[in-house]
């Protein structure tokens, strides 16, 4: 349907709606990232396969739907059963058919696929129930694991669109930037500016032509929102970029996809298809006379084209570079033009403000960072995925409640927030409300919402050293103190690392990267060291422990480590077999021995044997 | 006009103008190593960084690379505080790393006290430091043949896919702007060599002295409208020439009042 008038979208919306309700049952397969590793894509072709050649009664071909990622990255593959809810997790192709015969038949529950709490060993049914989905609050996730992507109708009967609608119909440009001014809500994309302001200073500019950027360019490890939201509601994006277009009077604009993210790139493409196809974008939107169009820019895979004046260049075609910002890329941006550039969850969070109102919006979180949140929980904790949370809630929740706490009985040591130029918090600071300013004053920082839990078999020097190795790698190089100043960080790291470093390096250590902070050309390098200086500011014992008795406390720096056999072992012979440089010797039910001179300190012995017979010192 | 007050003395400056030109002008040294009046700043060696503040931040300071940032009327300026020198100590020292054999690095780490780094020698170091100076140029000539490869600690100034750069012209601007003077080139038999690429070279055809490569004279011809003539005689030689046709003039001027 060609939508050339407001009233012309709610009759399609009602059109979409009826659809929806007409499919009864509907079959929700994650496609999501995790759930997809483990194989769901098969899943759902048997699924498919199965529904086909049965006829049954409420349920087609058509409602079997694959979506976006549903969350529990943990207990995937996953598959939701609508409108019940219910909720099996870990789903293998060969439980297809009895799920089929079991739920879709005879209306009931295949029991041995639910969800069971570990602690209390309560099993549950509706995934909503479950404690890592009851706390959480979904915005710019609403739609992500439970529309088919693709589909734009999906998107549509869930009042997709409609904020847009009401924009164009009822609201001036102005008002649309004071609507999000009030609202208070902060750029996702880590540093929490005022979304509102940078509206409005870019409308203010005077200028022929502005652009609409949004930055999808996430390269943290360990963080997958916006991938999760490109990929599984990517019109919510785009409805969102839509909006602000008409508010700062942009005609057109680009959605930055890193290449590594190929099914996001497909996605987006694929909806900005779908939104020209149905007059919600390009020339004459829904028939009001304003006209936005929206390009898919791929990134090459520099971590710094996730900084913004480097992202204009990329786009702009030129070398992926950071420019120094004194003059503002919102009053010249891409290609010289005023130019706002959002993140991906900012962007689908718009839409929701514009359609509830500012007011509703403020009620959700902490007054100075309203809203929620979403998270890619990953690293040591029992619950990985992708979750959305009311800002203001602690890391102690996240962590335990939703995450359900550290794996193996082991200890919490400590979260790294933030992304490689994030840092890292100890357990006491666990209390700590997570928004935009306490994790800044702790430290860290939000960044775009990676959260790596590390148990107490974790290295806060290695820690560093692998994020240190990371900035040196994804440094651009263009300025002296990012390009040689993480270089020798990082150099002097490994040399804790090895057990070769004295106080006087760590001093040192600490002066550089004060210059570093002070000293970059934009973001990265001000924010390079930081995963030292936050791990040196909360664990400094373990700094002097490589530096002056060179011990690694936790286990982990190979240089400072001894793996040793103790009298537990009961001579099975395991360890033996693992070693691949045969430094271990013994005979069967005898004590067997580790030869030091040999060992490679790989801790293959300590990862196989099922007896804690071998230490590490 | 705008006033600003660097060190503490008011000073005059014209809107759109960078701080370091009028701290230039002031007569107040720091170091600059990627600037050129030639170029566009880019602020990659964050020599020229000073500190910045206003009466109305309250305390609250700043530093920024004074090579691109324009001045603004009630700036207060501060090129020597502690800080400052600090960072520039930190990069001379970084820098010293990296280039342990360049001249001019060693001589500028001296005037801020350092004759040894403090940090480990860069081992594949090639006295470059990036300071992009040479492409700069090179895209001011329109030729844009050379440009910065690769990422971070092994980013290297190369030709496309490191052959011989289609788009060079020998101009030899690159290699004269650089101000570590790391980029090699020979004149030989004829030939200029830079990049690995060779150029043939015209030379003076009165004196044999080489003027410039067939390339750029070719380039210039095309986009300057400079006659084929201009380039038969070296720089001395047309002075040469020039001041014998004064000489015949001024004799036949003399001649005529005779």
């Amino acid at each position: 349907m060609h939508i050339d008038s407001i009233e012309k979208l709610s009759q399609w919306q009602t059109e979409c709606r009826a659809k929806q309700t007409a499919q009864k049952r509907k079959v929700l397969v994650c496609l999501g990232p995790g759930c997809l590793a483990g194989g769901s894509d098969e899943i759902l072709e048997e699924f498919k396969r199965i529904i086909a050649e049965k006829k049954l009664a409420d349920i087609t071909v058509d409602s079997i739907k694959k979506t976006g990622c549903h969350g529990f990255c943990a207990r995937g593959p996953l598959v939701v059963i609508e409108p019940e809810g219910i909720f099996y997790s870990k789903v293998k192709k060969a439980n297809v058919a009895e799920i089929i015969e079991t739920t879709l038949e005879k209306g009931e529950l295949v029991e041995k696929l639910l969800y069971k709490d570990p602690e209390s060993d309560k099993k549950y049914t509706d995934y909503k129930e479950i404690p890592f989905y009851a706390r959480q609050k979904r915005i710019s996730l609403r739609n992500v694991g439970q529309i088919d992507p693709d589909e734009i109708e999906e998107y549509v009967a869930r009042g997709g669109y409609a904020a847009l609608a009401k924009v164009l119909a009822e609201m001036k440009p102005q008002e649309v930037i004071d609507e999000v001014s009030q609202s208070g809500l902060r750029g996702r994309g880590g540093g929490g500016f005022p979304t509102g302001r940078k509206w409005a200073t870019c409308a203010k500019v005077e200028a022929d032509i502005r652009y609409v950027l949004c930055n999808g360019d996430e390269g943290d490890p360990g963080a997958f929102m916006d991938r999760c939201i490109m990929e599984g509601d990517p019109h919510s994006v785009l409805e969102g970029m839509i909006i602000c277009a008409y508010a700062v009077g942009s005609r057109e604009g680009y959605v930055y996809v890193r290449e590594e993210y190929p099914l996001a790139v497909i996605n987006m493409q694929k909806a900005i298809d779908a939104a020209h196809e149905h007059g919600l974008l390009g020339e004459n939107i829904m028939g009001t006379g304003f006209s936005y169009d929206i390009k898919v820019s791929r990134g090459g895979g520099a971590f710094v084209c996730g900084e913004s004046s480097a992202l204009m260049r990329s786009v702009g075609g030129e070398i992926g570079e950071p420019r120094a910002k004194y003059v503002r890329s919102v009053v010249k941006g891409l290609h010289d033009q005023p130019t706002v550039l959002n993140n991906v969850e900012t962007y689908a969070t718009v839409p929701v403000i514009m359609e509830k109102g500012a007011d509703w919006f403020k009620k959700i979180g902490t007054p100075k960072s309203p809203g929620t949140k979403a998270f890619s929980l990953a690293g040591k904790v029992c619950n990985t995925g992708l979750i959305e949370v009311p800002m203001g809630i602690s890391l102690r929740d996240i962590i335990y409640d939703i995450g359900g706490g550290i794996p193996d009985g082991r200890e919490f040591k400590a979260v790294q927030t933030g992304g490689p130029s994030g840092g890292c918090l100890p357990a006491d600071k666990l209390d700590l409300p997570v928004d935009f300013d306490s994790l800044t004053e702790a430290g860290s920082m939000m960044g775009s919402g990676g959260m790596i839990v590390m148990d107490d078999r974790t290295c806060a020097v290695d820690v560093a050293r692998y994020f240190l190795n990371f900035l040196v790698e994804e440094s651009c190089g263009k300025c002296v103190p990012c390009r040689e100043g993480l270089y020798q960080l990082h150099h002097l790291c490994v040399k804790i690392c090895e057990g070769k470093a004295s106080e006087d390096d760590l001093a040192l250590m600490e002066r550089l990267s004060k210059v570093i902070q002070t000293a970059s050309l934009c973001g990265l390098g001000q924010s390079g060291p930081n995963p030292f200086v936050s791990t040196v500011r909360y664990f400094r014992d373990e700094y002097l422990a490589h530096i002056k008795d060179k011990k690694c406390p936790a286990g982990v720096c190979r240089e400072l480590i001894t793996y040793t056999i103790n009298d537990k072992c009961t001579g099975c012979l395991a360890c033996i077999k693992v070693c691949p440089v045969d430094a271990i010797t013994g005979e069967k039910k005898k004590l067997h021995v580790i030869d030091q001179d040999a060992c490679t300190r790989c801790g293959s012995c300590y990862a196989v044997c099922n007896f804690d017979a071998v230490d590490i010192v | 006009m705008v006033h600003i007050t660097i060190n503490g003395k008011v000073v005059k400056a014209t809107e759109g103008e960078m701080l370091l030109t009028v701290i230039k002008r002031e007569g107040i040294d720091i170091p600059a190593l990627c600037h050129h009046e030639a170029i566009e700043p880019t602020g990659n060696c964050r020599l020229c960084m000073v500190e910045i503040t206003r009466a109305e931040w309250e305390g609250w300071k700043k530093h920024v690379t004074s090579c691109l940032y324009p001045v603004e009327d009630g700036l207060i300026v501060n090129t020597h505080t502690p800080e400052v020198i600090e960072i520039r100590k930190t990069i001379l020292d970084l820098q010293l790393a990296n280039c342990p054999n360049s001249e001019v690095i060693q001589k500028m780490a001296e005037e801020y006290g350092i004759y040894k780094t403090s940090y480990e020698t860069v081992p594949e170091g090639d006295n470059c430091i990036m300071c992009y100076a040479c492409t700069r140029i090179c895209e001011v000539l329109g030729k844009s043949a050379i440009s910065a490869v690769m990422r971070g600690h092994k980013k290297v100034i190369a030709p496309p896919f490191g052959e011989e750069p289609p788009d060079c012209i020998g101009c030899l601007a690159c290699a004269q702007i650089c101000p570590t003077n790391v980029i090699p080139w020979t004149d030989k038999d004829g030939t200029r060599t830079i990049w690995n690429k060779k150029f043939d070279l015209i030379t003076c055809k009165e004196c044999g002295k080489t003027i410039i490569t067939k390339d750029f004279a070719d380039y210039l011809m095309e986009q300057r409208d400079i006659p084929k003539e201009y380039f038969e005689l070296c720089d001395d030689c047309k002075r040469m020439q020039t001041a014998r046709k004064m000489g015949e003039i001024v004799t036949r001027a003399q001649e005529a009042t005779l």
